[in-house]
This record gives C-alpha cells, sequence and structure tokens, in this order.
C-alpha cells in the first residue's frame, strides 16, 4: 500500500533551502591551508601557444603558485570518450576562454586577479566559426551518421506537392544558478575526496584518478545537491574536478577552484548549436510522404558528448511522425568554440524543432489547420508500403523501433478540446483582422521522447538502503540531485516498500564511495534507474524482516504486511522500529544492496537500428502569443499542456518539471541568445547580456495536467522519466510565433527566421 | 594600490543591525562587498553569490533604514552593495526570517515567505531560493504590512530582479498571491527604530570610506580628496570590482548628505538628490507622469533601483542608461556643485547644464575634480494631450530589448512633444543605445516643430530621425535594426497619441480570448 507514493510531497531539502541551511560546494567550512584557484583563459579562438610568463601573476601578494599542463601527473589528455580534449591547453589554443592553467592564491578575489596577469604568447591562426564553414572544410570532431529509410529521393520525386528550405536554431547557456565548482582535498596514502557540483560523480572520479595516475579507488566524489544541472554539469563538472585536483596535487593543500559566472560563460559547453537545410514531399492533406534533411551540428573544438547529442537528434527528427522515406545526414562539424554538451533533451529538441518547423510550412503552403496536419502524421496502425517495416504498418521509427505505447491521438484531440483550440483560432483570426499592429498567433504540438540512454550500458543502477535498529532508513544510490526531485521520489519509494512514514527515510549525498560505478543523473532516467534500485534494496530488507516475523507468528511471507509503520501478521501487529529491534538482536541483516537494468533495450551502433528506448513520454501543449509588427517584440499569453508522466510518483515535482522544462524551452527559442563576435569571444557572457526568462515572462494563463494512465511498461510505480521531455513543448511557442508572423503578412509563403526568435529576427521575418 | 589604504588609510568600523543587536566589523576593507563580509567574514552562507554583477539576485538581502519615525525596507543585491554602505542600517538575510527576535511571527516556526514557498512548492534546486525569500520577505513588508493587495502584477514587479531557472516561477508568483493569508509576522519597528538611532553615524574624517552627511562636508571630502572614488548605488562601481578587479585606496559616498536625499516636487521642477535612489526617483518621475510606470518598472531589476541612485546613473552616462533618453526629452537640468574658498569658512558654488551638453564623449562629461553632480532637476508635467483635447504634452518613452524585464535597450526613444490646437509648438526627442552618448535627435524635432501633429508630419520625422544617429550592430541588435525600430517607435507614439492599442499587450488586463481557453468541464 502507497501512502508516500503519489502525494505531492514537498521536496526533501525544501525547509532547508528557505532557511538558508541548505549546504552547496561553495558553502562548505574550508579547511585550514585552502588555496582558491582561478584560471588562465585563453582570449584567442584558434592559435599557437608559444609561452606562457606567469611572473606578472607571481607579483601579486597572496599568489602561492601556478599550475600549468608540465604539473599533471598522469595523462594530460581528460578521460573523455574522443580523448580529444587537454586538460591545460598546452601547444595550442582552440576556443576563447580554453583554460591554460590555474593561478592559486590565498583568496579568491586575488586569484582572479592575477589570473588574469599572466602573459600568454599566442601566435593567432585562422579560426572556424560557424557549422557552415566547418562542413566545406569537412572539419568534423566525429564521422558523419546517415540514417535511411525508404527511397526519399524517389518519394520527393513524385511527391505532388516539395518545400525546401534551410535554418539555424541556436544554442543555450544552462545557466544554472550555482555554477561550476570544485573542491579538492588531499588525503593519506595518496588518496583524493573531491567535492563536486556534478551530475556524474562516478565520471569525476574516473577523470580525476586519470588525471593523477591512481587507481579508481584513491579518489571519492561526494555531491550532495546541485544548484541547478540541466545536462551542464554532466561532463562539464569534471573538468573543474580534474583542474583543482591537479592543483591539490601540486601543492599537497586543499585547492577550491569556483569559476566567475563570466568565466563559466566562456568555458564551458552549451546546447548545440544547429543548421538545418530540408526537402520535404507531402500530399494535399500534408501527409508527408519524404523528408531529406542534413543537420549540421555545431560540436566546438571537442566531441565531448557531441556523438550521442546529434545521434539523439537524429532519433527525434521523426517526433511523433512516422517518415516513411526519409534520408538524415548528421554532420559533427568541428568549430573553435566552447565545446557543446549536453542539456536538458540532449539533441532531442534540435530534432524534434526540425520536423515541427517542416510541418508547419507544410500546412501554411496547403492552407490547412497545423494541428490537423499533425494528426494525420502521427504514427498509426494504418499499413505502410509493403515491406517498408517489419510491421507492415506506420508504427515503425526510422530506426526501426515500434512504438506501442502511442497515445498521442487521444492526447491532442483532448488538450484540443480543453484549451478551445478551433475556437480560438478563429477568434484570433477575426482579432487579427481587427488589429493593425498587434497580431496573434497559435500552435499546438507534440512530443514523443524515447526514455533510456541510448548508450545501452549506462542503463543500470545500483543503491543501498540501510535500517538502522531505531527503525530510522538511510538510502545511498548513484543519482545526483539537482533540485528535479529525486531524493524526495527515492525515499517515498523506500517509504512504501518499508511501510514506514516518508519522514523516516533520509537519502545521502551522493558518493562514489558508497554506490560504485554508477551512470550520470541524466536522460531524465534518475528516478526509473535508482528508484527502482532502492526499492530492489528496500525490498530484500523487508524479505528479512518478514521472514522473520513468519518465524515469530508462523504464518506465510505472502502474509506480512508493512504498513503506516506497522508490521502486520494474522496473529499480530508490531511497529516497525520493535520489528526491527528484534530482527537485530536475532542477527537478521538489515540492509541491503539493490541493482537494477533497464529490460528489453538493445541498439546496435554500427547498423544504426534496434529499441535505444524502453518507452516514450509523451505530451503536447497548446500556445498563444502575440507579437508587436512594429519591433518584433513578442509575448506567450496562454499555455494549456497535457503532459503524460504515467502514474506520478509526486505530482508536485512532475508539474515542477514540465512547467519549469516548458519555461526554459520558451527561453531557448526567444531570448536566450548567443552572440559570438567574430573573433570567437562569446559576448553574451553574463546574465546581463544573456536573458533567461523572468516571472514577467509567464504567460498569466498557464495550465498543467497530467495524463490519467501508468506506464505501460513495468516501470518504479507506474512512473514516466519526466526531466527533459517538457522542454519541447515550447517548441509551440516557436510555431505559435510562426503563425502569428504568417498571420501578420497574410500570405502563405514560408516563415523564414532562425531561432531564437528575438525581436529582430521576427521583424525580419515580417519584412522579408 | 591596495597598500595604500592598508598603511595610510584605515576604514572606519562598519556597524549594523541584525536579530535587534549591533554588529560591529573592525578593518573592512573600502572595496569588500557585502556578500564578501556575509559569506566569508560572517560564515552566512544562506546568501549565494550567483552572477556577482546584481543579475541573478541569489545574493538578495533586505536593508532597514531609518526615515523619520518609520523604517524603509529594501531588497538589493549584496553582490554589488559595498559592505560599508549599509552601515547605519538594519540588515536581514535568509537566515533571520526565522530568527529574528524582533519579528513576532504569530507562534509560527516559518516567516510567512518561508511557508508560502515551502506549500507551493518554490524552490527545486534552492539556489536561488533565498534571493526569492527576501525580495519577497521585502515586498511582505512593503505591501502585505501595509495592507496593499498583493497581485500578480505587484509580484512580479517585485521579483523582477530574481531569476529562477528550475521552476518557471508560477509556483513562487502564487505563493507570492497568497502570502497575506498566513498568519502575520510583524517586525517590532519601535524597538528596531531605538536600536538603529543608537549607532553613531559613519565616520568621515579620514577614513578609506568616506560618507560625509552633509552636503557641505560632502563637498569639502571632494575637494580634498580628489582621487576617492566616487560613488553612489555602486550598481555599476560594484561591477568595476568584481569584474575588473579594479581597488581604490579611498571611496566617497555621495548617497549620506542628508540634503541630498531629497526629492521634493516644486512648482516647475522636480528636484532629486544624489541620494535618492532609482526607485523611489521613479516613483515621483512617475507621479508626474504617470505613462512612465511601464517603463520605470523595466528600468533594471528592483534589486538594482533600490540600490543605484538617479543621479549616479546620469553621472556615469553609459549610452545605453535608459534614463537619460528620458530625461532630455523632458529637458532635465544636472546640477553641478563644489566648494569654494569665498566667503569667512568657504562656501558652495554650483553651476547647472542641460543634460545632453553635460556628455563630452563615451562616459565622458563636464564633471570637475572637486565637483559633485548633487541634483538632477526634471521640468514638470503639463496637461497632458488626448486627440480629444490636442493642446497639451504629449510624452512616451519606448525601450526594445530582447526581454522585457531587467535587460538594456537594443534601443531606447522618449519624446516630448508640446502640442497646441494639434500643432507642435516644440519637441524633444532623446534617443538612447545610438551613439557613444545619449542623444536629442534633432534633425527629428525639427522636422516635427511647427508641424500638424499627423502621420504625414511623423512620416517625414521618422526619415530625418534616420539622419540623427549612427547606431552600431552589436550581440543587442544590428544597426539596421535600431535604425527601423527607432522610427517605428515614433510610430507607436503617434498611434497611441491618437488611442490606438497600447504595446505592450498588459498582463493584468482582462483578454477576452483568454478567457475562451477556459475549461469546458473545468479541472479533470
Amino acid at each position: 500500500m502507497n501512502t508516500a507514493c503519489g502525494r505531492s510531497l514537498p521536496h526533501e531539502s525544501a525547509l532547508a533551502q528557505l532557511t538558508g541551511a541548505a549546504t552547496y560546494v561553495d558553502d562548505m567550512p574550508l579547511l585550514a591551508g585552502t588555496l582558491h584557484a582561478a584560471p588562465i583563459l585563453s582570449p584567442v579562438a584558434h592559435g599557437a601557444l608559444r609561452g606562457i610568463d606567469p611572473a606578472p601573476a607571481w607579483a601579486l601578494p597572496g599568489v602561492h603558485d601556478v599550475v600549468l599542463a608540465r604539473d599533471i601527473p598522469g595523462d594530460p589528455m581528460l578521460a573523455a570518450f574522443a580523448h580529444d580534449e587537454p586538460i591545460f591547453a598546452q601547444d595550442t589554443v582552440q576556443h576563447v576562454g580554453q583554460v591554460i592553467g590555474l593561478v592559486l592564491a590565498t583568496d579568491v578575489m586575488t586569484a582572479r586577479r592575477a589570473a588574469k596577469q599572466v602573459r600568454l604568447d599566442i601566435e593567432a591562426l585562422p579560426a572556424v566559426l560557424t557549422p557552415r564553414e566547418a562542413h566545406a572544410h569537412q572539419r568534423y570532431v566525429l564521422p558523419p551518421v546517415h540514417v535511411v529509410r525508404g527511397d526519399a529521393a524517389a518519394a520527393l520525386q513524385t511527391a505532388p506537392h516539395t518545400l525546401s528550405g534551410s535554418f539555424e536554431v541556436g544554442g543555450q547557456e544552462h545557466f544554472y544558478l550555482e555554477g561550476q565548482i570544485a573542491y579538492a582535498v588531499p588525503h593519506e596514502q595518496a588518496q583524493w575526496v573531491i567535492h563536486s557540483s556534478t551530475q556524474h560523480p562516478g565520471e569525476v572520479q574516473h577523470w580525476v584518478a586519470h588525471a593523477l595516475g591512481v587507481p579508481l579507488h584513491r579518489v571519492r566524489v561526494e555531491c550532495r545537491r546541485m544548484g541547478g544541472g540541466f545536462g551542464g554539469k554532466e561532463t562539464q563538472a569534471g573538468h573543474l574536478a580534474v583542474w583543482a585536483a591537479v592543483a591539490a596535487r601540486k601543492t599537497g593543500r586543499p585547492v577550491k577552484l569556483r569559476l566567475d559566472r563570466d568565466d563559466d560563460f566562456l568555458i564551458t559547453g552549451k546546447r548545440h548549436p544547429f543548421v538545418y537545410d530540408y526537402t520535404v514531399g507531402f500530399d494535399a492533406e500534408g501527409r508527408l510522404l519524404g523528408l531529406d534533411i542534413t543537420q549540421l551540428v555545431n560540436c566546438g573544438f571537442s566531441a565531448d558528448l557531441s556523438g550521442p547529442v546529434a545521434d539523439r537528434a537524429v532519433f527525434h527528427t521523426d517526433n511523433a511522425y512516422f517518415l516513411e522515406h526519409v534520408a538524415i545526414h548528421s554532420f559533427r562539424c568541428q568549430t573553435h568554440l566552447q565545446s557543446f554538451t549536453a542539456f536538458r533533451g540532449f539533441g532531442g529538441p534540435q530534432g524534434v524543432i526540425a520536423i515541427e518547423t517542416i510541418l508547419g510550412e507544410i500546412a501554411r503552403h496547403l492552407g490547412l489547420d497545423p494541428l490537423a496536419v499533425r494528426l494525420r502524421n502521427l504514427y498509426a496502425d494504418a499499413p505502410a508500403t509493403p515491406g517498408l517495416t517489419a510491421s507492415g504498418r506506420r508504427d515503425t521509427t526510422h530506426y526501426h523501433m515500434r512504438v506501442e505505447d502511442n497515445i498521442l491521438a487521444p492526447l491532442m484531440t483532448r488538450l484540443a478540446q480543453t484549451s478551445q483550440y478551433g475556437a480560438r483560432r478563429q477568434a484570433i483570426a477575426a482579432w487579427n483582422a481587427a488589429s493593425p499592429v498587434i497580431k496573434r498567433g497559435l500552435a499546438l504540438t507534440p512530443v514523443k521522447f524515447g526514455i533510456s540512454f541510448t548508450a545501452t550500458l549506462f542503463n543500470q543502477a545500483g543503491a543501498l538502503v540501510h535500517v538502522y535498529t531505531d527503525g530510522s532508513v538511510m538510502v545511498h544510490h548513484g543519482g545526483t540531485e539537482m533540485g528535479q526531485g529525486l531524493h524526495t521520489k527515492v525515499a517515498q519509494v523506500v517509504a512504501d516498500e518499508l511501510g514506514v512514514p516518508f519522514a523516516q527515510v533520509l537519502v545521502s549525498a551522493s558518493d562514489t564511495s558508497r554506490v560504485p560505478n554508477a551512470s550520470a543523473t541524466a536522460a531524465s532516467s534518475g528516478t526509473d534507474l535508482n528508484g527502482r534500485a532502492a526499492q530492489f534494496a528496500a525490498r530484500n530488507v523487508r524479505q528479512n524482516l518478514a521472514a522473520f516475523v513468519c518465524g515469530l507468528d508462523g504464518c506465510g511471507a505472502g502474509e506480512v504486511v508493512f504498513q503506516h509503520g506497522q508490521v502486520i501478521t494474522p496473529a499480530a501487529t508490531r511497529p516497525f522500529q520493535t520489528v526491527v529491534g528484534m530482527a537485530y538482536a536475532n542477527r537478521i541483516q538489515l540492509w541491503s544492496d539493490g541493482f537494477y537494468r533497464t529490460p528489453k533495450i538493445h541498439y546496435d551502433k554500427t547498423t544504426l537500428t534496434g529499441r535505444p528506448f524502453y518507452y516514450f513520454a509523451y505530451g503536447a501543449a497548446c500556445t498563444e502569443v502575440a507579437i508587436d509588427t512594429l519591433t518584433g517584440e513578442n509575448r506567450v499569453l496562454a499555455v494549456d499542456i497535457l503532459h503524460d508522466v504515467g502514474q506520478s510518483i509526486n505530482p508536485a515535482l512532475d508539474i515542477g518539471q514540465i512547467e519549469g522544462g516548458f519555461v526554459q524551452g520558451m527561453g531557448w527559442l526567444t531570448t536566450e541568445e548567443l552572440v559570438w563576435r567574430a573573433d570567437g569571444h562569446l559576448a553574451t557572457h553574463a546574465p546581463s547580456t544573456y536573458k533567461i526568462p523572468t516571472s514577467g515572462d509567464i504567460p498569466p494563463h498557464f495550465r498543467i495536467e497530467l495524463w490519467p494512465e501508468a506506464n505501460r511498461e513495468d516501470n518504479v510505480f507506474g512512473s514516466k522519466a519526466v526531466g527533459e521531455p517538457p522542454f519541447m513543448l515550447a517548441i509551440s511557442v516557436w510555431e505559435a510565433l510562426r503563425d502569428a508572423v504568417a498571420q501578420a503578412r497574410g500570405d502563405a509563403s514560408p516563415v523564414q527566421m532562425d531561432a531564437p526568435a528575438t525581436p529582430e529576427r521576427v521583424l525580419r521575418a515580417l519584412r522579408p | 594600490m591596495k597598500s595604500s589604504y592598508t598603511h595610510a588609510l584605515m576604514p572606519s568600523p562598519l556597524q549594523f543591525v541584525r536579530r535587534g543587536a549591533v554588529v560591529t566589523l573592525e578593518n573592512v576593507p573600502p572595496t569588500r562587498t557585502l556578500l564578501q563580509v556575509l559569506r566569508e567574514d560572517l560564515g552566512l552562507h544562506g546568501t549565494k553569490e550567483g552572477c556577482n554583477e546584481g543579475d541573478c539576485g541569489a545574493c538578495t538581502v533586505v536593508l532597514g533604514e531609518r526615515q523619520g519615525a518609520t523604517v524603509r525596507y529594501r531588497a538589493v543585491n549584496s553582490c554589488i552593495r559595498l559592505a560599508h554602505s549599509v552601515h547605519g542600517h538594519a540588515l536581514w538575510t535568509v537566515e533571520d526570517l526565522a530568527q529574528d527576535p524582533l519579528i513576532d511571527r504569530s507562534g509560527q516556526p516559518l516567516h510567512p515567505v518561508q511557508q508560502a514557498l515551502l506549500d507551493h512548492h518554490g524552490s527545486q534546486c534552492g539556489f536561488c531560493t533565498p534571493g526569492f525569500a527576501m525580495s519577497l520577505f521585502a515586498s511582505y513588508q512593503n505591501r502585505v504590512c501595509q495592507g496593499q493587495a498583493m497581485g500578480r502584477a505587484a509580484a512580479q514587479a517585485d521579483l523582477s530582479g530574481n531569476l529562477c531557472r528550475c521552476t518557471g516561477y508560477r509556483p513562487i508568483l502564487e505563493a507570492a498571491q497568497r502570502l497575506d493569508q498566513y498568519p502575520a509576522a510583524r517586525v517590532d519597528e519601535s524597538a528596531l527604530l531605538q536600536a538603529l538611532a543608537a549607532l553613531p553615524p559613519p565616520a568621515s574624517a579620514e577614513s578609506a570610506y568616506l560618507a560625509p552627511t552633509t552636503l557641505a562636508a560632502l563637498l569639502r571630502a571632494r575637494r580634498h580628496h580628489p582621487d576617492a572614488q566616487l560613488v553612489a548605488g555602486c550598481t555599476d562601481v560594484g561591477l568595476w570590482i568584481n569584474k575588473g578587479h579594479q581597488q581604490w585606496a579611498q571611496l566617497l559616498d555621495v548617497t549620506r548628505a542628508a540634503e541630498l536625499q531629497a526629492a521634493t516636487i516644486e512648482p516647475q521642477d522636480i528636484a532629486i538628490g544624489a541620494g535618492v535612489r532609482l526607485s523611489d526617483a521613479w516613483h515621483l518621475l512617475v507621479q508626474d507622469r504617470p505613462p512612465l510606470a511601464a517603463f520605470a518598472q523595466r528600468f533594471a531589476g528592483l534589486p538594482v533601483r533600490e540600490s543605484g541612485t538617479l543621479v549616479g546613473n546620469v553621472a556615469n552616462g553609459s549610452p545605453i542608461g535608459d534614463s537619460m533618453p528620458l530625461l532630455i526629452a523632458l529637458g532635465a537640468r544636472v546640477v553641478l556643485m563644489r566648494w569654494t574658498d569665498d566667503g569667512p569658512q568657504g562656501q558652495i558654488a554650483q553651476r547647472e547644464l542641460a543634460l545632453e551638453d553635460f556628455y563630452t564623449g563615451y562616459r565622458q562629461n563636464r564633471l570637475g575634480p572637486d565637483e559633485i553632480l548633487a541634483w538632477v532637476r526634471v521640468p514638470r508635467a503639463q496637461t497632458a494631450y488626448s486627440a480629444e483635447h490636442p493642446s497639451g504634452e504629449w510624452t512616451r518613452v519606448y525601450k526594445v530589448s530582447k526581454r522585457f524585464e531587467d535587460d538594456i535597450s537594443a534601443v531606447c526613444l522618449a519624446m516630448r512633444l508640446q502640442i497646441e490646437g494639434g500643432q507642435v509648438k516644440a519637441v524633444r526627442i532623446g534617443l538612447g543605445g545610438v551613439a557613444a552618448t545619449p542623444l536629442r535627435g534633432r534633425a527629428c524635432e525639427a522636422a516635427l516643430t511647427g508641424q500638424t501633429w499627423g502621420a504625414e508630419a511623423v512620416r517625414q520625422a521618422m526619415a530625418a530621425l534616420a539622419t540623427d544617429c549612427e547606431p552600431l550592430s552589436d550581440l543587442r541588435a544590428s544597426a539596421d535594426y535600431r535604425r527601423t525600430v527607432l522610427g517605428h517607435l515614433l510610430w507607436r507614439g503617434w498611434l497611441e497619441s491618437q488611442g490606438a492599442q497600447a504595446w505592450p499587450l498588459h498582463l493584468d488586463a482582462p483578454d477576452p480570448l483568454l478567457a475562451l481557453a477556459a475549461h469546458p468541464e473545468g479541472q479533470p
């Protein structure tokens, strides 16, 4: 029986956060002798690093040391997948803001001041700053990927209608409120403790051990919580940890590295910008017949996670639609910019926005309602061209996975009803006809998002559940808390498994010495993986206790009920704490591990086929916007969302993810513009110039509804993952803005616009 | 430079009231920020550093200033506020809300702002949360405790300087609007005022942080310490310190001179002294000209307006500052003052300049090394023009930026026309974001002057406006866009004067179309 799961319990840290008592890495008491680090940054996008003269830095009182590549005891390259990133730039610099070394000082402001004094001798070389330029020179961080089904070229030739177009979608800075930070502390016998604000303590451990040339067991990484992650602390936290650890190794002293916000912008990766060229063929009803699309992915100077990000963009180029004849060409372009990295959606949004933009153009071209065109193209059971898909039906993706759990037709239909989509389209058309300057637009778009790491091996998790003799419960698991409420949900699952009150369960800081080899808390998978592992661990303890009371009461294990803090058998009802005490006295094991690996998934990287996802999460959003045709300024006026989280473990947390994801996506597509100068310097490197949404940008009408159906796959509590999918609901903002532009123009020609839709871009789209 | 103050100049003790008791800190360097003092010296880690430039609000704390028999509560960014500037004030951080013995929480364990945020799931990662709690604490004191409604627009206005990346704000806005439904929490203001009154004024003589409390003392200090860096609210100087790593041996704070803390509406002018915070200055300007309200609210975020001063904004003279185009259009003048040796004890000399004549180049102006920009004088509003009453003043100011709130203008256009019987008798156009300094649009003014206020004249003025400036392309907008939009903003002003729908769509205005979005079947 569930008394914790399904309830909107507050975040486990909320009270501490509200009273200033929640500790982040920068809040930890400093050990005596701690040095503060600041990075030495390349001011040049591409160049030969001829010399480094740290003497001017040394001249400042309080400067303790300067750490450079030669001080790295192990491999001078980071232990990243592609092994293509130096820890500190050594012979060449590859982007403005690349870290060349650290200055250590007794206080952080002295370190920062001194780092700017270091004299760098760099011979500037030609820099490649755009993916088109990189593609023209075939500069890639990884080989291109082509996914083909059917015969797109033939389909385009015979299609009654075709459209071609190009557009660009910008990157996005994570803007976690807590900037990147690491605190490296030397311990006895060549051991290291790293306090890191990281989504992936295991990788931080791996990277630090690799750089220091020590086995993994010498490095312990701990993270109690992050002040936001969003993918930005998946690999990027590792860099800081390695830098701090190398400095701590050199000096033998604790080293804290907390980036200034401007440096964080300059150094760390962001969401990948994409460039698209497409040709699409369709019939008179807007049904997709053939699609050929090229995606130029701006990866920055190194591979980082660009391979799987670009892959996920390919996987999600269908979004919710059956692409019968399709050819997708994905080029992973190398530029002299920050190395673009994971960001909520992980390439998914860049795939989804492509097909949604194309469908919007098709509807406009044909004069059809875009929602009708979208519904018409959804995955369905109707027959496909014989022999094209294994099932012979329009339910198989271009990577050969059957879509078995599709709920989008009823979900979108219901949202269209509850949001009054049809009536509002008519009302908006009439309103626009009478409004010369302000014009409105409306769009309803779906999302179908594949859940699982596409790299199958990462879909595993471990946990430990400890029951102490007073009945209190401690949970350790491999996931990390970045605000999403993972620890809250895991505690809810464990509380119900043991039948104890939620308040009796505590989740510890993430720690590589407790649960080893944990995957990143990423891909929305935190609760699916760690919740299940913790549930299994708790179940083992419960079974031990059940077997014990069965022995006392002479009943079967199936007859023992754990609920409301009681252990109930047909013979007796005992408080949980009493049973635990008795079990301890009888030498019963009161703690256990749990391990989970996601079933059913497999994926062949060589043939690009398989079932990379355990299931799909679905949702749809209906968004109304207004634009000012004099300036291009725009506003989101109303948003209705119907989203599928399965059976919610915690509706308040899930709604928080949906709303937060939507608003973050809205920022990506409206106000959040990354601008690099012609010399490769990021001009938008602080919140003064890079504008995430404020509370004033939130639409007055903003309503979220949860789809009332449990996950059809066997998942913890029947829930579905929720971190990333809602981000893509914001593509309805993009389509509504394009609708408003088209309505203002009053013609059916394509809306040529790049994202984000800044006032300038909207105005240009209005007057092409 | 650092050594000069450590050896030659010592700062005076810094004292403020926290939790009803006096906190005294010795040897706080003059450029040390309040956030550094809180986190590093006092170990108060509840207040966070998010951006260190006053744009994210994670470091928000609340100050209580004695104003006669009342306390003025201000939410400010502690990261760009100099520690010495809070001398003599009360200070609350997030740790204090449920701990301050001077707050009677009606027996509740948490302050209403904390309980409301908890109940509405207003925190996720929690890093911005202390800042939101403190902004809401100021709202609670300034609105809820004053019996004012805390509607959605008020909540958005009060939270305009706080960024959250997790929640999407909806739960925070809902919590803000329900603060009055919790058991009251009251600050014992008489006890607080007593504690504040007991603090000595900031010491001024020969300190590393000079904060004279009279105009004469301020001008004398300026004369005797010409190398001391002038500071007011430090909302820009704070960035020079945090990001530019600048240090000075001595600072001269102009905000403590009692005479300059006044902002008054005189028969001809509104006079705003150098110690007047932007929020208070805008309050008066909006009182005189209500159509400026939306623009005033978009001037930075509230915590910046609660620290920065209008005079400081003008003296700083940034080409992208938003007050200057408006003040130029309104015909504002600046009053520069200095101390002279004339007379037996010396005396104050002053001169007055039109604002547009004050600037000589990029961040350069006519302020002498012994002078202080003491006052800005803004001519008062006249009867408003409307299509129905075609004689009067037509004043509008528009800014265009990527984000509606708390963003820097790509372009800013301010217009003030004096119209008589439909004829433009006089006009002043102020332009921002289009040159190295704030500008007057003189060609545009010439094109309008003497014309009938109508579409034809406005079209010609738009063409003239394009010749008034040479905008640049930068991260905020292209030169083309800026030039085009300036003209369009003039056109918007004309449309609005004829009663056309005003932009922005007001968020609290009832919207018949959005009513359609209501659920036909109620909540699921």
